[in-house]
Protein backbone atom coordinates (compact mmCIF):
# COMPACT_ATOMS: atom_id res chain seq x y z
CA UNK A 1 0.00 0.00 0.00
CA UNK A 2 0.93 3.60 -0.42
CA UNK A 3 2.61 4.58 2.82
CA UNK A 4 1.51 8.22 2.74
CA UNK A 5 -2.07 7.67 1.59
CA UNK A 6 -4.37 10.15 3.26
CA UNK A 7 -6.58 8.59 5.96
CA UNK A 8 -9.64 9.56 3.94
CA UNK A 9 -8.47 8.04 0.65
CA UNK A 10 -7.91 4.47 1.82
CA UNK A 11 -11.40 4.00 3.34
CA UNK A 12 -12.89 5.58 0.21
CA UNK A 13 -10.96 3.14 -1.95
CA UNK A 14 -12.38 0.18 -0.05
CA UNK A 15 -15.91 1.46 -0.70
CA UNK A 16 -15.19 1.93 -4.39
CA UNK A 17 -13.83 -1.61 -4.68
CA UNK A 18 -16.94 -2.97 -2.95
CA UNK A 19 -19.26 -1.12 -5.32
CA UNK A 20 -17.23 -2.38 -8.27
CA UNK A 21 -17.48 -5.98 -7.06
CA UNK A 22 -21.21 -5.47 -6.56
CA UNK A 23 -21.63 -4.21 -10.12
CA UNK A 24 -19.59 -7.10 -11.53
CA UNK A 25 -21.53 -9.68 -9.51
CA UNK A 26 -24.87 -8.33 -10.74
CA UNK A 27 -23.65 -8.17 -14.34
CA UNK A 28 -22.15 -11.67 -14.58
CA UNK A 29 -24.20 -13.69 -12.06
CA UNK A 30 -27.25 -13.74 -14.30
CA UNK A 31 -29.57 -12.75 -11.45
CA UNK A 32 -32.61 -10.75 -12.35
CA UNK A 33 -32.19 -7.04 -11.61
CA UNK A 34 -35.43 -7.10 -9.65
CA UNK A 35 -33.89 -9.61 -7.29
CA UNK A 36 -30.40 -8.16 -7.11
CA UNK A 37 -30.40 -4.55 -8.29
CA UNK A 38 -27.19 -3.00 -9.56
CA UNK A 39 -25.55 0.09 -7.98
CA UNK A 40 -26.93 2.52 -10.52
CA UNK A 41 -30.55 1.40 -10.09
CA UNK A 42 -30.15 1.65 -6.35
CA UNK A 43 -28.72 5.13 -6.70
CA UNK A 44 -31.58 6.27 -8.91
CA UNK A 45 -34.23 4.89 -6.57
CA UNK A 46 -32.38 6.52 -3.69
CA UNK A 47 -32.99 9.81 -5.50
CA UNK A 48 -36.70 8.95 -5.76
CA UNK A 49 -36.90 8.18 -2.05
CA UNK A 50 -35.13 11.39 -1.14
CA UNK A 51 -37.29 13.52 -3.44
CA UNK A 52 -40.54 12.07 -2.13
CA UNK A 53 -39.40 12.85 1.44
CA UNK A 54 -40.05 9.23 2.31
CA UNK A 55 -36.46 8.45 3.26
CA UNK A 56 -36.12 11.48 5.53
CA UNK A 57 -39.37 10.67 7.29
CA UNK A 58 -38.35 7.08 8.04
CA UNK A 59 -34.81 8.03 9.02
CA UNK A 60 -36.03 10.66 11.47
CA UNK A 61 -38.51 8.16 12.94
CA UNK A 62 -35.75 5.59 13.51
CA UNK A 63 -33.30 8.11 14.90
CA UNK A 64 -35.92 9.44 17.27
CA UNK A 65 -36.59 5.99 18.69
CA UNK A 66 -32.94 5.15 19.07
CA UNK A 67 -32.22 8.46 20.75
CA UNK A 68 -35.15 8.14 23.15
CA UNK A 69 -34.47 4.52 24.08
CA UNK A 70 -30.72 5.01 24.30
CA UNK A 71 -30.93 8.14 26.47
CA UNK A 72 -33.45 6.46 28.74
CA UNK A 73 -31.13 3.48 29.12
CA UNK A 74 -28.13 5.72 29.85
CA UNK A 75 -30.02 7.95 32.30
CA UNK A 76 -31.26 4.97 34.30
CA UNK A 77 -28.40 2.54 33.65
CA UNK A 78 -25.41 4.68 34.63
CA UNK A 79 -26.73 5.64 38.10
CA UNK A 80 -27.81 2.05 38.74
CA UNK A 81 -24.37 0.83 37.65
CA UNK A 82 -22.65 3.31 39.98
CA UNK A 83 -24.88 2.21 42.84
CA UNK A 84 -24.16 -1.48 42.21
CA UNK A 85 -20.45 -0.80 41.84
CA UNK A 86 -20.30 0.95 45.20
CA UNK A 87 -22.65 -1.31 47.12
CA UNK A 88 -21.47 -4.88 47.53
CA UNK A 89 -24.74 -6.24 48.95
CA UNK A 90 -26.89 -4.55 46.31
CA UNK A 91 -24.64 -6.00 43.61
CA UNK A 92 -25.09 -9.49 45.11
CA UNK A 93 -28.84 -8.93 45.05
CA UNK A 94 -29.23 -7.45 41.57
CA UNK A 95 -26.48 -9.13 39.55
CA UNK A 96 -28.23 -12.50 39.15
CA UNK A 97 -31.37 -10.79 37.80
CA UNK A 98 -29.38 -8.58 35.45
CA UNK A 99 -27.29 -11.47 34.17
CA UNK A 100 -30.43 -13.54 33.72
CA UNK A 101 -32.22 -10.88 31.68
CA UNK A 102 -29.16 -9.73 29.75
CA UNK A 103 -28.80 -12.67 27.34
CA UNK A 104 -32.50 -12.61 26.41
CA UNK A 105 -32.57 -10.94 23.02
CA UNK A 106 -34.60 -7.73 22.97
CA UNK A 107 -36.39 -9.23 19.97
CA UNK A 108 -37.83 -11.94 22.22
CA UNK A 109 -39.68 -9.16 24.02
CA UNK A 110 -41.50 -8.06 20.84
CA UNK A 111 -44.77 -9.94 21.50
CA UNK A 112 -44.97 -8.64 25.06
CA UNK A 113 -43.94 -5.14 24.06
CA UNK A 114 -46.68 -5.00 21.45
CA UNK A 115 -49.30 -6.21 23.91
CA UNK A 116 -48.18 -3.80 26.59
CA UNK A 117 -47.59 -0.70 24.50
CA UNK A 118 -49.60 -1.30 21.32
CA UNK A 119 -48.32 -0.24 17.92
CA UNK A 120 -46.23 2.91 17.67
CA UNK A 121 -43.09 4.47 19.08
CA UNK A 122 -43.44 3.09 22.57
CA UNK A 123 -42.76 -0.62 21.98
CA UNK A 124 -39.79 0.24 19.74
CA UNK A 125 -38.35 2.60 22.34
CA UNK A 126 -38.89 -0.06 24.97
CA UNK A 127 -36.98 -2.63 22.93
CA UNK A 128 -34.09 -0.25 22.32
CA UNK A 129 -34.07 0.58 25.99
CA UNK A 130 -33.77 -3.13 26.80
CA UNK A 131 -30.97 -3.62 24.31
CA UNK A 132 -28.90 -0.77 25.77
CA UNK A 133 -29.82 -0.81 29.44
CA UNK A 134 -28.13 -4.04 30.53
CA UNK A 135 -24.82 -3.51 28.74
CA UNK A 136 -24.62 0.01 30.19
CA UNK A 137 -25.39 -1.20 33.73
CA UNK A 138 -22.83 -3.99 33.55
CA UNK A 139 -20.13 -1.78 32.03
CA UNK A 140 -20.71 0.94 34.64
CA UNK A 141 -20.65 -1.53 37.53
CA UNK A 142 -17.40 -3.05 36.34
CA UNK A 143 -15.90 0.40 35.75
CA UNK A 144 -16.73 1.50 39.29
CA UNK A 145 -15.44 -1.72 40.81
CA UNK A 146 -12.14 -1.41 39.00
CA UNK A 147 -11.32 2.12 40.15
CA UNK A 148 -7.85 2.10 41.68
CA UNK A 149 -8.44 1.86 45.47
CA UNK A 150 -5.66 4.39 46.03
CA UNK A 151 -8.02 7.12 44.88
CA UNK A 152 -10.49 6.25 47.62
CA UNK A 153 -7.69 6.42 50.18
CA UNK A 154 -6.78 9.85 48.81
CA UNK A 155 -10.43 10.86 49.19
CA UNK A 156 -10.54 9.65 52.79
CA UNK A 157 -7.23 11.32 53.52
CA UNK A 158 -8.52 14.69 52.33
CA UNK A 159 -11.78 14.33 54.27
CA UNK A 160 -14.08 13.97 51.25
CA UNK A 161 -17.75 13.53 52.03
CA UNK A 162 -19.92 11.03 50.14
CA UNK A 163 -20.98 13.56 47.54
CA UNK A 164 -17.38 14.59 46.87
CA UNK A 165 -16.29 10.97 46.52
CA UNK A 166 -18.96 10.60 43.84
CA UNK A 167 -18.31 13.84 41.98
CA UNK A 168 -14.52 14.04 42.28
CA UNK A 169 -13.51 10.36 42.23
CA UNK A 170 -16.14 7.92 40.98
CA UNK A 171 -17.66 9.85 38.09
CA UNK A 172 -14.44 11.23 36.57
CA UNK A 173 -12.77 7.84 36.99
CA UNK A 174 -15.45 5.96 35.06
CA UNK A 175 -16.11 8.49 32.28
CA UNK A 176 -13.64 6.85 29.86
CA UNK A 177 -15.17 3.38 30.33
CA UNK A 178 -18.67 4.84 30.05
CA UNK A 179 -17.81 6.49 26.75
CA UNK A 180 -16.47 3.20 25.39
CA UNK A 181 -19.54 1.32 26.55
CA UNK A 182 -21.88 3.92 25.05
CA UNK A 183 -20.01 3.62 21.78
CA UNK A 184 -20.54 -0.13 21.70
CA UNK A 185 -24.12 0.12 22.92
CA UNK A 186 -25.33 2.69 20.43
CA UNK A 187 -24.43 0.26 17.67
CA UNK A 188 -26.51 -2.47 19.31
CA UNK A 189 -29.40 -0.05 19.71
CA UNK A 190 -29.17 0.85 16.05
CA UNK A 191 -29.26 -2.83 15.07
CA UNK A 192 -32.28 -3.46 17.27
CA UNK A 193 -34.31 -0.48 16.05
CA UNK A 194 -34.43 -1.87 12.53
CA UNK A 195 -35.60 -5.26 13.76
CA UNK A 196 -38.16 -3.70 16.07
CA UNK A 197 -39.57 -1.53 13.31
CA UNK A 198 -40.21 -4.53 11.11
CA UNK A 199 -42.85 -5.70 13.54
CA UNK A 200 -44.02 -3.14 16.02
CA UNK A 201 -44.49 0.07 14.02
CA UNK A 202 -45.59 1.60 10.72
CA UNK A 203 -42.60 3.86 10.12
CA UNK A 204 -38.83 3.88 10.34
CA UNK A 205 -36.10 2.35 8.21
CA UNK A 206 -36.99 -1.17 9.35
CA UNK A 207 -40.55 -0.60 8.23
CA UNK A 208 -39.28 0.79 4.92
CA UNK A 209 -37.40 -2.45 4.32
CA UNK A 210 -40.39 -4.58 5.18
CA UNK A 211 -42.78 -2.47 3.12
CA UNK A 212 -40.43 -2.47 0.11
CA UNK A 213 -40.12 -6.22 0.31
CA UNK A 214 -43.89 -6.54 0.24
CA UNK A 215 -43.86 -4.37 -2.88
CA UNK A 216 -40.97 -6.43 -4.28
CA UNK A 217 -38.79 -3.31 -4.57
CA UNK A 218 -35.35 -4.70 -3.74
CA UNK A 219 -33.76 -1.42 -4.80
CA UNK A 220 -35.61 0.35 -1.96
CA UNK A 221 -34.57 -2.41 0.43
CA UNK A 222 -30.94 -1.81 -0.48
CA UNK A 223 -31.38 1.96 -0.17
CA UNK A 224 -32.63 1.52 3.36
CA UNK A 225 -29.69 -0.79 4.14
CA UNK A 226 -27.24 1.78 2.81
CA UNK A 227 -28.77 4.55 4.91
CA UNK A 228 -28.70 2.31 7.99
CA UNK A 229 -25.02 1.62 7.39
CA UNK A 230 -24.18 5.27 6.84
CA UNK A 231 -25.99 6.36 9.98
CA UNK A 232 -24.29 3.59 11.95
CA UNK A 233 -20.97 4.92 10.69
CA UNK A 234 -21.99 8.42 11.69
CA UNK A 235 -23.12 7.39 15.20
CA UNK A 236 -19.83 5.58 15.77
CA UNK A 237 -17.94 8.63 14.56
CA UNK A 238 -19.74 10.86 17.06
CA UNK A 239 -19.05 8.44 19.91
CA UNK A 240 -15.42 8.18 18.89
CA UNK A 241 -15.14 11.94 18.98
CA UNK A 242 -16.43 11.77 22.56
CA UNK A 243 -13.43 9.69 23.56
CA UNK A 244 -11.15 12.54 22.55
CA UNK A 245 -12.63 15.07 24.96
CA UNK A 246 -10.42 16.29 27.75
CA UNK A 247 -12.03 14.32 30.57
CA UNK A 248 -11.30 10.97 28.91
CA UNK A 249 -7.89 11.54 27.39
CA UNK A 250 -6.02 10.75 30.62
CA UNK A 251 -7.22 7.15 30.46
CA UNK A 252 -5.90 6.49 26.97
CA UNK A 253 -2.48 7.97 27.65
CA UNK A 254 -1.88 6.83 31.20
CA UNK A 255 0.36 3.84 32.05
CA UNK B 1 1.74 18.70 66.94
CA UNK B 2 2.67 15.40 65.45
CA UNK B 3 3.55 12.94 68.14
CA UNK B 4 2.94 9.34 67.10
CA UNK B 5 2.79 6.67 69.77
CA UNK B 6 2.51 3.02 68.73
CA UNK B 7 1.96 0.62 71.62
CA UNK B 8 2.03 -3.16 71.26
CA UNK B 9 0.47 -3.07 67.83
CA UNK B 10 -0.08 -6.41 66.14
CA UNK B 11 -1.67 -7.03 62.79
CA UNK B 12 -2.89 -10.26 61.30
CA UNK B 13 -4.10 -10.83 57.79
CA UNK B 14 -6.45 -13.48 56.62
CA UNK B 15 -5.10 -16.03 54.19
CA UNK B 16 -8.19 -16.41 52.06
CA UNK B 17 -8.67 -16.32 48.34
CA UNK B 18 -11.88 -14.33 48.49
CA UNK B 19 -11.56 -11.59 51.00
CA UNK B 20 -14.88 -10.06 51.83
CA UNK B 21 -14.09 -6.42 52.13
CA UNK B 22 -16.91 -5.86 54.59
CA UNK B 23 -15.61 -8.20 57.29
CA UNK B 24 -11.90 -7.98 56.89
CA UNK B 25 -11.39 -8.44 60.62
CA UNK B 26 -13.19 -11.77 60.68
CA UNK B 27 -11.42 -14.85 59.49
CA UNK B 28 -13.82 -17.78 59.49
CA UNK B 29 -12.29 -19.93 56.77
CA UNK B 30 -8.58 -19.58 56.54
CA UNK B 31 -5.40 -19.29 58.45
CA UNK B 32 -4.11 -16.15 59.98
CA UNK B 33 -0.90 -14.57 58.76
CA UNK B 34 0.71 -12.54 61.52
CA UNK B 35 2.41 -9.50 60.01
CA UNK B 36 3.23 -7.18 62.86
CA UNK B 37 4.11 -8.55 66.26
CA UNK B 38 3.71 -6.21 69.23
CA UNK B 39 5.37 -3.17 67.76
CA UNK B 40 6.34 -0.36 70.12
CA UNK B 41 7.42 2.86 68.49
CA UNK B 42 7.40 6.49 69.41
CA UNK B 43 8.01 9.22 66.89
CA UNK B 44 8.38 12.65 68.37
CA UNK B 45 7.06 15.82 66.92
CA UNK B 46 9.13 17.14 64.05
CA UNK B 47 11.12 13.95 63.74
CA UNK B 48 11.83 12.26 60.45
CA UNK B 49 11.74 8.52 60.96
CA UNK B 50 12.86 6.12 58.26
CA UNK B 51 11.53 2.58 58.36
CA UNK B 52 13.75 -0.12 56.87
CA UNK B 53 13.22 -3.81 56.57
CA UNK B 54 13.06 -6.80 54.27
CA UNK B 55 10.42 -6.93 51.61
CA UNK B 56 6.99 -7.99 52.87
CA UNK B 57 7.81 -7.41 56.53
CA UNK B 58 4.86 -5.18 57.24
CA UNK B 59 6.45 -1.70 57.15
CA UNK B 60 3.81 -0.46 54.76
CA UNK B 61 1.09 -2.12 56.82
CA UNK B 62 2.23 -0.14 59.84
CA UNK B 63 2.14 3.04 57.76
CA UNK B 64 -1.38 2.29 56.61
CA UNK B 65 -2.49 1.68 60.18
CA UNK B 66 -0.95 4.97 61.30
CA UNK B 67 -2.65 6.73 58.39
CA UNK B 68 -5.97 5.25 59.47
CA UNK B 69 -6.48 3.26 56.25
CA UNK B 70 -6.24 -0.03 58.09
CA UNK B 71 -7.01 -1.22 61.61
CA UNK B 72 -4.60 -3.01 63.93
CA UNK B 73 -5.64 -6.40 65.28
CA UNK B 74 -4.52 -5.44 68.75
CA UNK B 75 -2.59 -2.71 70.48
CA UNK B 76 -3.13 1.01 70.62
CA UNK B 77 -2.17 3.88 68.38
CA UNK B 78 -2.38 7.49 69.41
CA UNK B 79 -1.45 10.64 67.57
CA UNK B 80 -1.05 13.66 69.81
CA UNK B 81 -2.58 11.63 72.63
CA UNK B 82 -5.74 10.83 70.70
CA UNK B 83 -6.64 7.37 69.42
CA UNK B 84 -6.70 7.11 65.63
CA UNK B 85 -10.09 6.07 64.28
CA UNK B 86 -9.68 6.76 60.59
CA UNK B 87 -7.89 8.82 57.96
CA UNK B 88 -7.54 12.52 58.56
CA UNK B 89 -6.08 15.47 56.71
CA UNK B 90 -3.77 15.97 59.69
CA UNK B 91 -1.65 13.09 58.46
CA UNK B 92 -1.29 12.94 54.71
CA UNK B 93 -0.18 9.78 52.95
CA UNK B 94 2.14 10.06 49.96
CA UNK B 95 1.64 6.97 47.85
CA UNK B 96 4.27 4.67 46.40
CA UNK B 97 2.69 4.76 42.96
CA UNK B 98 1.25 8.06 42.00
CA UNK B 99 -1.69 9.02 44.18
CA UNK B 100 -2.42 12.04 42.02
CA UNK B 101 -5.90 11.93 40.56
CA UNK B 102 -5.15 11.46 36.85
CA UNK B 103 -8.28 13.31 35.68
CA UNK B 104 -7.21 16.49 37.48
CA UNK B 105 -4.48 18.95 36.64
CA UNK B 106 -1.64 19.66 39.04
CA UNK B 107 -3.55 22.77 40.15
CA UNK B 108 -6.76 20.83 40.82
CA UNK B 109 -4.86 18.13 42.67
CA UNK B 110 -3.19 20.64 44.96
CA UNK B 111 -6.58 22.26 45.48
CA UNK B 112 -8.04 19.00 46.88
CA UNK B 113 -7.03 19.67 50.45
CA UNK B 114 -7.92 23.35 50.32
CA UNK B 115 -11.62 23.03 49.60
CA UNK B 116 -12.48 24.60 52.95
CA UNK B 117 -10.90 27.95 51.99
CA UNK B 118 -13.79 30.12 50.87
CA UNK B 119 -11.87 33.14 49.63
CA UNK B 120 -10.81 32.22 46.07
CA UNK B 121 -7.96 34.71 45.99
CA UNK B 122 -6.45 33.38 49.19
CA UNK B 123 -6.86 29.84 47.94
CA UNK B 124 -5.17 30.54 44.61
CA UNK B 125 -2.34 32.16 46.50
CA UNK B 126 -1.77 29.07 48.66
CA UNK B 127 -1.97 26.72 45.66
CA UNK B 128 0.55 28.75 43.71
CA UNK B 129 2.84 29.00 46.72
CA UNK B 130 3.09 25.23 47.08
CA UNK B 131 3.38 24.63 43.36
CA UNK B 132 6.28 27.07 43.31
CA UNK B 133 7.80 25.42 46.35
CA UNK B 134 8.17 22.14 44.43
CA UNK B 135 9.28 24.08 41.34
CA UNK B 136 6.35 23.09 39.19
CA UNK B 137 5.35 26.60 38.16
CA UNK B 138 4.52 26.53 34.49
CA UNK B 139 3.03 23.06 34.86
CA UNK B 140 -0.02 24.02 36.92
CA UNK B 141 -2.43 23.08 34.18
CA UNK B 142 -0.73 19.90 33.08
CA UNK B 143 -2.26 16.54 33.79
CA UNK B 144 -0.20 13.97 35.71
CA UNK B 145 0.37 11.86 32.60
CA UNK B 146 2.04 14.87 31.00
CA UNK B 147 4.64 15.01 33.78
CA UNK B 148 7.76 12.96 34.39
CA UNK B 149 7.92 10.55 37.33
CA UNK B 150 9.87 12.98 39.49
CA UNK B 151 7.51 15.84 38.71
CA UNK B 152 4.54 13.66 39.66
CA UNK B 153 6.10 12.93 43.06
CA UNK B 154 6.79 16.62 43.58
CA UNK B 155 3.21 17.49 42.67
CA UNK B 156 1.97 14.95 45.17
CA UNK B 157 4.28 16.43 47.77
CA UNK B 158 2.87 19.88 47.04
CA UNK B 159 -0.64 18.55 47.42
CA UNK B 160 0.25 16.95 50.75
CA UNK B 161 2.05 20.02 52.12
CA UNK B 162 -0.66 22.45 51.02
CA UNK B 163 -3.03 21.03 53.66
CA UNK B 164 -0.40 21.91 56.25
CA UNK B 165 -0.61 18.52 58.01
CA UNK B 166 1.32 17.77 61.18
CA UNK B 167 2.43 14.44 59.81
CA UNK B 168 3.57 13.30 56.41
CA UNK B 169 3.52 9.56 55.73
CA UNK B 170 5.56 8.46 52.74
CA UNK B 171 5.56 4.93 51.37
CA UNK B 172 8.73 4.49 49.33
CA UNK B 173 8.41 7.95 47.82
CA UNK B 174 11.45 7.50 45.57
CA UNK B 175 10.75 4.09 44.12
CA UNK B 176 10.84 3.98 40.36
CA UNK B 177 12.76 7.21 39.98
CA UNK B 178 16.03 7.34 38.10
CA UNK B 179 19.21 7.80 40.13
CA UNK B 180 19.64 11.55 39.60
CA UNK B 181 15.99 12.36 40.26
CA UNK B 182 16.18 10.19 43.36
CA UNK B 183 19.18 12.14 44.67
CA UNK B 184 17.50 15.45 43.94
CA UNK B 185 14.20 14.46 45.56
CA UNK B 186 16.09 13.25 48.62
CA UNK B 187 17.71 16.62 48.98
CA UNK B 188 14.41 18.42 48.49
CA UNK B 189 12.64 16.35 51.12
CA UNK B 190 15.45 16.98 53.63
CA UNK B 191 15.32 20.72 52.90
CA UNK B 192 11.57 20.70 53.18
CA UNK B 193 11.82 18.86 56.50
CA UNK B 194 14.34 21.32 57.92
CA UNK B 195 12.24 24.23 56.73
CA UNK B 196 8.76 23.06 57.74
CA UNK B 197 9.71 20.79 60.67
CA UNK B 198 6.93 18.32 60.06
CA UNK B 199 6.84 14.86 61.52
CA UNK B 200 7.73 12.55 58.65
CA UNK B 201 7.36 8.81 58.56
CA UNK B 202 8.99 7.21 55.57
CA UNK B 203 9.25 3.62 54.45
CA UNK B 204 12.23 2.92 52.25
CA UNK B 205 14.24 0.04 50.89
CA UNK B 206 17.29 2.19 50.60
CA UNK B 207 19.62 2.06 53.60
CA UNK B 208 21.46 5.17 52.39
CA UNK B 209 18.19 7.11 52.13
CA UNK B 210 17.39 6.23 55.70
CA UNK B 211 20.80 7.20 57.05
CA UNK B 212 21.16 10.40 55.06
CA UNK B 213 17.65 11.68 55.59
CA UNK B 214 16.39 10.33 58.89
CA UNK B 215 16.49 11.71 62.41
CA UNK B 216 15.64 8.18 63.42
CA UNK B 217 16.13 4.86 61.72
CA UNK B 218 13.92 1.90 62.54
CA UNK B 219 14.74 -1.57 61.24
CA UNK B 220 12.12 -4.30 61.06
CA UNK B 221 12.77 -8.04 61.14
CA UNK B 222 11.19 -10.60 58.86
CA UNK B 223 7.49 -11.37 59.21
CA UNK B 224 5.95 -11.46 61.82
CA UNK B 225 8.05 -8.40 62.28
CA UNK B 226 9.50 -6.88 65.35
CA UNK B 227 11.69 -3.85 65.65
CA UNK B 228 15.35 -4.85 65.57
CA UNK B 229 16.90 -1.41 65.66
CA UNK B 230 15.46 1.90 66.74
CA UNK B 231 18.13 4.52 66.72
CA UNK B 232 18.32 8.31 66.78
CA UNK B 233 20.62 9.83 64.16
CA UNK B 234 21.88 13.16 65.42
CA UNK B 235 24.20 14.05 62.59
CA UNK B 236 24.24 17.43 60.93
CA UNK B 237 23.46 17.84 57.25
CA UNK B 238 24.90 17.44 54.69
CA UNK B 239 25.72 13.90 55.69
CA UNK B 240 28.55 12.28 53.81
CA UNK B 241 29.56 8.73 54.62
CA UNK B 242 33.21 9.25 53.71
CA UNK B 243 33.58 12.15 56.14
CA UNK B 244 31.62 10.63 58.95
CA UNK B 245 33.06 7.36 60.26
CA UNK B 246 30.31 6.88 62.83
CA UNK B 247 27.62 7.07 60.16
CA UNK B 248 29.66 4.72 58.03
CA UNK B 249 29.80 2.24 60.91
CA UNK B 250 26.03 2.32 61.31
CA UNK B 251 25.71 1.76 57.59
CA UNK B 252 27.98 -1.30 57.71
CA UNK B 253 26.00 -2.59 60.64
CA UNK B 254 22.66 -2.19 58.86
CA UNK B 255 23.91 -3.82 55.69
CA UNK B 256 25.11 -6.76 57.76
CA UNK B 257 21.84 -6.94 59.65
CA UNK B 258 19.76 -6.97 56.49
CA UNK B 259 21.99 -9.69 55.12
CA UNK B 260 23.45 -7.92 52.12
CA UNK B 261 26.80 -6.48 51.29
CA UNK B 262 27.41 -3.35 49.26
CA UNK B 263 30.90 -4.28 48.18
CA UNK B 264 30.38 -6.70 45.34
Amino acid sequence: MMPCAKPILTPLLSFIICILLWELTVRYSGWDKNIFPDPLTVLISMGELIRSGCLLKHTVASLFRVTAGFYLAAILGIPLGIFLGRNYTAALFFNPIINFLRPISPLAWIPLAMLWFGIGDQPAIFLIFLSSFFPIVVATTVAVQSINPTYFYVAANFDFNKYEVLSKIVIPAIIPSIVTSLRLTVTIAWIVVVAAEMIAVQSGLGYLILDSRNGLRMDYVMDAMIVIGLIGLFLDYIMRRLSNIESTVWATVER
Amino acid sequence: MGNILVKQISKEFCNRRHVNRDNDHLCPHGDVIPVLNKIDLEIKEGEMACLLGPSGCGKSTLLRIIAGFDKQTSGSLTINGKAVDGPSSNNIFVFQHSGLLPWMTVWQNVELGLRHIKNPEGKNHVILEYIQMVELDGFEHHYPYQLSGGMQRRAELARALAVNPDILIMDEPFSGLDFLTHMKMREEVVNMHQFLEKTILMVTHDIDDALIMGDRVVVFSNRPSEIKVNRRLDFSHPRIFEKNPELQDIRDELFLMLGVSYGV
